[in-house]
Order: structure tokens, then C-alpha cells, then sequence
């Protein structure tokens, strides 16, 4: 290894989520900042006294979390991909903070499909593949309910059929 | 009970057929245990209570206080040695050929077994009060990580031979052997007195200071005497100005933490020995009062932590830790539960390494590569944010309070700020990676700086992380994904081009697929083309 190493880079996986990944996330983030700014807004309303010191931060509030919902989910939608190769499982994540990671098929243990009661709204899944390693768990975020199954599927036969114990 | 599928094996080491082992009770001592230890806690926790009662004149008080005590530590005493009774003729065991069982519980019978060729560790602990009995605590873990609840059995409490006996029975797989045979694959370390000297380095002589302080204070306060006590310190140093008092205090303290770091020392590490014995196993036996034997199947063995404290490092020395798969959680937060050799000299570390992984020179020596200069900045801003957050403070009392507070901010910077310059400095002189062999090495940390020799074939992932920042500076950090130890291993901002060629050439076919040629990408955001 010297100092004139050859530039290289990870390439996006292949697939995107579902696009209703987008809707989701905008719902989810909404929520999140309906919930502070109803408490305090109905705070405000109902303390006189104390009424701009409270209705402001709600303001405050309410306009970082829109404007979250509008830019973040579009930008996370660029960001967040998945593939599943013969040997490997490859997810990216994050943002501001990427992320990538690789787990080999041999060393997957248990493959999860999990759905929460919003998700199953925008008709999504999230699948979560662990190895051995308490760090090494992947999700697969916002994937189409039907995909996700078929994924959990697939990667539950190829590991069945592989030897060893995965540490 | 499972019925077991296919005709019963009779192999070499069994007591017969298949899973027809004799069921085996524990020890019958455990009631003698469980009457002493009910009665301990009656005192320990009687004393203190009667003296708050009392108001800490025990002479003054009625004979029927005095009396609660001993009454109450007979009841729990019995109690103890009934309940005990109770899990004693209710727990049995027994080893057969495939399986190792264990059959417990006091209303609900719990039953557990495990295969034996899952069996991965014996571990055998023996605190003051069973040693004086000869009984052990065996503890058989299969090295499996399940969740809501582990995967061991705990006998508690064996006699030592059955102890011994059920350790050789279970680890050895190289069929039964004489007890001449057991050491035979030789010693790897032992204790050398001399290793003493790094034991007040530690950052334990701190805490035990602390403890040497409060401790009085807290026993004073039982006694009601919290007041008299601070006066009569007092008194000493009537005539001494306060400075010196300080100082003192201090001086006092610390020799009471370093007092306390070596007695800890000698009960942690007396007659230590680190032996590798038949079957492939690593064996660390050691302790004063209690003793502590710790059994590790070198194949689930996936490399060393050499590991340097600040003052160890400063000094020259470095502990060396084990980096296998399924060691307890608990004992990992313990700190000392999978430690093979404590705080020795560097060069004693480095051989101690080399021989337990069985390669000729130790991966933790091997050169480094360094990680390039922006990793410097990002340490330095880190350090200096974390010590303006205090000075902040301290600047905003001194613009409002005024004089006190500005000679102590003004002291404060000039002592934090060169500090945190110097720690980051040394953080980024720490970071290194190489690959050594079969193994991939990482260093990091300044106050507990930490090389991992890890096993190449047992990482078993890779995950990439670059934030915006490092993404500008060109660095990212890597870490390598493994069964073992903390579940990854991390090499902190390595340069960018060169860390993912690196952990492409560490573990072959498993990063290059991913990779592709090209020029840093300014808009990580677009896929490619």
C-alpha cells in the first residue's frame, strides 16, 4: 500500500426503496412534530401569562419540522438503496451521515420482516438481517410490503443452505 | 428431555449409553454456604441499623435490642439453610455422551440442556466463602448469544474435584487423559511479582482515593459522629494554612487509593498463570481469596486487544485482553473478566500475544499505517470544543461575578486548553491500521489506547461511515464487523482511497464488488449513471 493509491469509491446499490418510502417518511416526521406543537400551542392558549413564550417555540418548532418533511425525505430517498448479490447484502443509509454496509451471506443468522402500524398504512416493510456480530445488524427501510417478503424469503433460503455457524 | 434421534454411541469418555448418565446432585455443602452467607447479611446489615437505632451508643441500649441482632441472623441463617435445602434436593444434573443437562427450580421446574459439542467455556469461581468449603462454582456456556436469556448452566455449588473433573470432561476433545497429561502443553505466562508497579498507575488508584475519602465519612455518619470527625481533621491542621491542608488531604488520599490499588492487585492476580492445555484450549487461573479460572476454546479465539492505559503506556507496559466469540457480557463490562495477562512490561505483552495466537512475531507490533493529517484536525477541534464548553462557563460567572472567577478562568484555560492540544495530538499519533499476516490490526485512543490484532477470516461485515466533514477531508472510518469481543472493530478516519483498498485486500471478495473506480464524489447523493 503506497501513498499513490488508485482512486476508488463505493458505488449506490442497485435498488431503491418504494417510492411510498417518501410518503411515509414525510407522514412520520409530520407526526413527530405535530405532537410538541399541539402541547405547546394548547400550553399557550391556555397560560396567559406565559403565552409568546410558548406559542414561539411552538412556531419554531413547527417550521423546522416542515421544512424537515418537505426536504429530508426526498434526499433520504436518493441516499437509502439496498442490494442483494449472491455472496452479500449491501445497504446504504444516512444523509449528513453516510452509511454502507456489507454482510457476506454466510454469515447471516436470522432474517426479520418487521411491520408497524404506519408503515402498514403506505403498505411498507422493514427488513432486518443480523450476523453474529452484536454491530453488524442491517435494516432495509420502507420497502414494498411484497418485496420485503420475497426478500426475507430468498435470503432465508440462501442461508439455510449454507454451512457453518456464522461466527 | 429430548429423545435423541438414532442408535445410543458408546464413545471412549462416557458413563454409557447415550444420555444415560448418572443424574448428579450438587454439593451438599451449599446449605452450610447459604446459612453463612443469610447470616453475613443479617450482621451487615443488622449493625448499622441497631446503631442509627441506638443513636451509636450501643452500651446504652435495652438488652432486648441487643439481642434482635443474634435472633435475627439465626432465623435467616435457617431460613437460608432451608431454602437452600429446597434447590438443593430439586437441582440434579448430568453429562451424557451428547448433551449436558440441568434440571432446577423451585416452583417451577426449569430444565435446561445443552450439546456438548456446543460447549464452549468452563469457568470456575470460587469466592473466599466456598473455598473454605473446597466447593467451586461451574459455570458451561456454549459461547451462544440468544436473546431474553443465555445459554449456560450453573452448578452451584460442586466440590473442586468435580469441579476439575467436569471442566477436563467437557473441554477436552482429544478423548479422556491422565491428570499427568494436563499441563502438558506448557505454560505461556506466569506471574512476576514486578508487574506490581503499574498497579497504582491505573485509573482505579483515582476511584479507590475517592472511596478512601468518602468511606470515613459515610461510616462516621452511621455513627452520628459526621461532625466530630470533620473537626478533629480540622483540629490537626489548625495551624496550617488552608493550601497545605489541601495538599495534605490529598497526599493522604492518593496513598490510601495507592494502598488499595495494590491489595486489589495481589487479590485479582495472585498466582496467575496462563497455560494452554490439550484439546486446543487457553486456560488464565488466578486469584487470592477468590479464585478465578477462566477456560477459552482457542477456536473461538478470533484475536488480542493489546490494551494501554495512560499511565501503563507512559511507563511502557500493556495488558492484553481476549478477543473470542460468546465471553460474557458481564464480565466484558467488568473489565477484567477476559484479560489474559494484566499490566506487564511491553515487551512481555507483545511475546504473550505472539504465543497465544501462535504466530512468530505479535500482529500488535506490526508497523502501522498512519492516517492522514486532516484526522489531526478533526481530533484537535473535538478536543478544544469539549474544553471551551467548561471555560464558557466559567468566562460568563467571571463577566457577571467579576474578579474570583476571572483569575480562576484565566488558570483554568491555560491548563485545559494546552491538555486537550496535547491529548488530541497524541489520539492522532495513536491512529494506525496494517494488515499483519492473517491478521488486520487497529489502534486507537489516547487514555486507553487499545491495538486489536483481529483475525481476518473472522470479520464477518464491513460497515463504511463518512460524514459530511470527513467526506470533504477526504477520511472515512471503516469497521470491521466480527462475532467476537465488541461485535466490531474500528479504524477511525483513514484516508479515504486507501481505507477502502485496505479492507478490500483484508478480506478478500467480500468489499470489491462495491467498489468502483473513480473520483471522490462531490454529489454522493446521485447514483451512478
Amino acid at each position: 500500500m503506497g501513498d499513490g493509491q488508485r482512486p476508488v469509491r463505493l458505488r449506490p446499490p442497485v435498488h431503491t426503496l418504494d417510492a411510498r418510502a417518501v410518503g411515509y417518511w414525510r407522514t412520520l416526521l409530520l407526526l413527530m412534530t405535530v405532537v410538541p406543537v399541539a402541547v405547546l400551542g394548547l400550553l399557550g392558549a391556555l397560560i396567559a401569562p406565559a403565552r409568546w413564550w410558548l406559542l414561539g417555540p411552538a412556531a419554531a418548532v413547527a417550521a423546522v419540522g416542515l421544512g424537515c418533511a418537505l426536504l429530508l425525505p426526498p434526499w433520504w430517498f436518493r441516499t437509502h438503496r439496498w442490494e442483494v448479490t449472491e455472496e452479500a447484502v449491501y445497504v446504504s443509509t444516512g444523509a449528513l451521515w453516510r452509511q454502507w454496509r456489507i454482510a457476506p451471506m454466510s454469515r447471516i443468522q436470522t432474517v426479520d420482516t418487521v411491520r408497524g402500524p404506519l408503515e402498514r398504512a403506505f403498505r411498507l416493510s422493514t427488513v432486518t438481517v443480523t450476523t453474529a456480530s452484536a454491530r453488524g445488524a442491517l435494516r432495509i427501510e420502507g420497502l414494498d410490503h411484497e418485496v420485503a417478503a420475497e426478500l426475507a424469503e430468498r435470503l432465508t433460503r440462501i442461508t439455510h443452505q449454507t454451512p457453518g455457524d456464522a461466527t | 428431555m429430548t429423545p435423541e434421534d438414532g442408535p445410543p454411541l458408546h464413545g471412549p469418555d462416557d458413563e454409557g449409553p447415550d444420555d444415560e448418565g448418572p443424574w448428579l446432585r450438587i454439593d451438599r455443602r451449599a446449605m452450610a454456604v447459604a446459612a453463612l452467607t443469610a447470616a453475613g447479611l443479617a450482621v451487615g446489615a443488622g449493625v448499622p441499623v441497631l446503631l442509627g437505632i441506638t443513636g451509636g451508643a450501643l452500651g446504652s441500649a435495652p438488652l432486648w435490642q441487643l439481642l434482635l441482632l443474634p435472633l435475627g441472623a439465626v432465623l435467616l441463617a435457617a431460613g437460608g439453610a432451608g431454602l437452600e435445602y429446597l434447590r438443593w434436593s430439586r437441582t440434579r444434573y448430568r453429562v451424557g455422551a451428547r448433551r449436558a443437562e440441568l434440571h432446577t427450580g423451585l416452583l417451577l421446574l426449569k430444565r435446561r440442556s445443552l450439546a456438548r459439542e456446543r460447549i464452549r467455556s468452563v469457568d470456575l469461581t470460587a469466592p473466599p466463602l466456598l473455598r473454605v468449603f473446597g466447593l467451586v462454582k461451574v459455570r458451561i456456556g456454549t459461547g451462544e448469544q440468544l436473546e431474553g436469556g443465555e445459554s449456560t448452566l450453573q452448578l452451584h455449588p460442586v466440590s473442586r474435584a468435580e469441579g476439575e473433573r467436569l471442566r477436563r470432561l467437557l473441554l477436552d476433545r482429544s478423548g479422556p487423559r491422565t491428570d499427568a497429561d494436563a499441563d502438558r502443553d506448557g505454560e505461556l505466562a506466569r506471574l512476576d511479582g514486578r508487574w506490581i508497579r503499574y498497579a497504582p498507575l491505573s485509573f482505579g488508584t483515582l476511584v479507590l482515593a475517592a472511596a478512601a475519602a468518602g468511606g470515613p465519612l459515610q461510616i462516621s455518619e452511621w455513627f452520628g459522629a459526621q461532625g466530630a470527625l470533620i473537626d478533629w481533621v480540622g483540629d490537626r491542621f489548625r495551624s496550617t494554612a488552608i493550601v497545605w491542608t489541601v495538599l495534605a488531604l490529598l497526599v493522604l488520599a492518593t496513598a490510601a487509593g495507592t494502598v488499595g490499588a495494590l491489595g486489589l492487585w495481589v487479590e485479582l492476580w495472585w498466582g496467575y498463570r496462563l497455560t494452554r492445555e490439550p484439546g486446543g484450549t487457553l486456560r488464565v487461573r488466578r486469584g487470592l481469596f477468590t479464585t478465578r479460572s477462566l477456560t477459552i476454546e482457542e477456536r473461538r479465539l478470533r484475536g488480542v486487544d493489546l490494551v494501554e492505559p495512560l499511565g501503563a503506556r507512559l511507563s511502557g507496559a500493556a495488558r492484553i485482553d481476549a478477543v473470542a466469540t460468546g465471553l460474557r457480557r458481564d464480565s466484558e463490562k467488568n473489565g477484567d473478566g477476559n484479560t489474559l495477562l494484566p499490566v506487564a512490561p511491553k515487551a512481555v505483552a507483545d511475546a504473550l500475544a505472539a504465543a497465544v495466537l501462535r504466530t512468530p512475531e505479535s500482529p500488535t507490533g506490526a508497523p502501522l499505517v498512519r492516517h492522514p493529517r486532516a484526522a489531526l484536525g478533526r481530533r484537535l477541534r473535538r478536543a478544544l470544543a469539549a474544553a471551551l464548553l467548561p471555560l464558557a462557563v466559567l468566562a460568563a460567572l467571571a463577566w457577571v461575578f467579576g474578579p474570583p472567577f476571572t483569575g480562576l478562568a484565566v488558570v483554568t484555560a491555560l491548563v485545559l486548553l494546552p491538555v486537550a492540544a496535547l491529548l488530541a495530538r497524541d489520539a492522532y499519533r495513536s491512529l494506525g491500521h496494517a494488515l499483519s499476516g492473517g491478521y488486520l490490526v487497529t489502534r486507537s485512543g489516547t487514555l486507553r489506547r487499545s491495538t486489536v490484532a483481529l483475525q481476518r477470516s473472522g470479520v464477518i461485515g464491513w460497515t463504511v461511515r463518512q460524514s459530511l466533514f470527513q467526506r470533504r477531508a477526504g477520511l472515512l472510518t471503516l469497521t470491521a464487523t466480527t462475532a467476537a469481543g465488541a461485535g466490531g472493530y474500528d479504524i477511525h478516519d483513514a484516508d479515504r482511497d486507501e481505507g477502502l483498498a485496505f479492507a478490500a485486500t483484508a478480506v478478500p471478495g467480500l468489499l470489491e464488488p462495491f467498489l468502483i473506480p473513480g473520483p471522490p464524489e462531490d454529489t454522493a447523493d446521485h447514483p451512478g449513471p
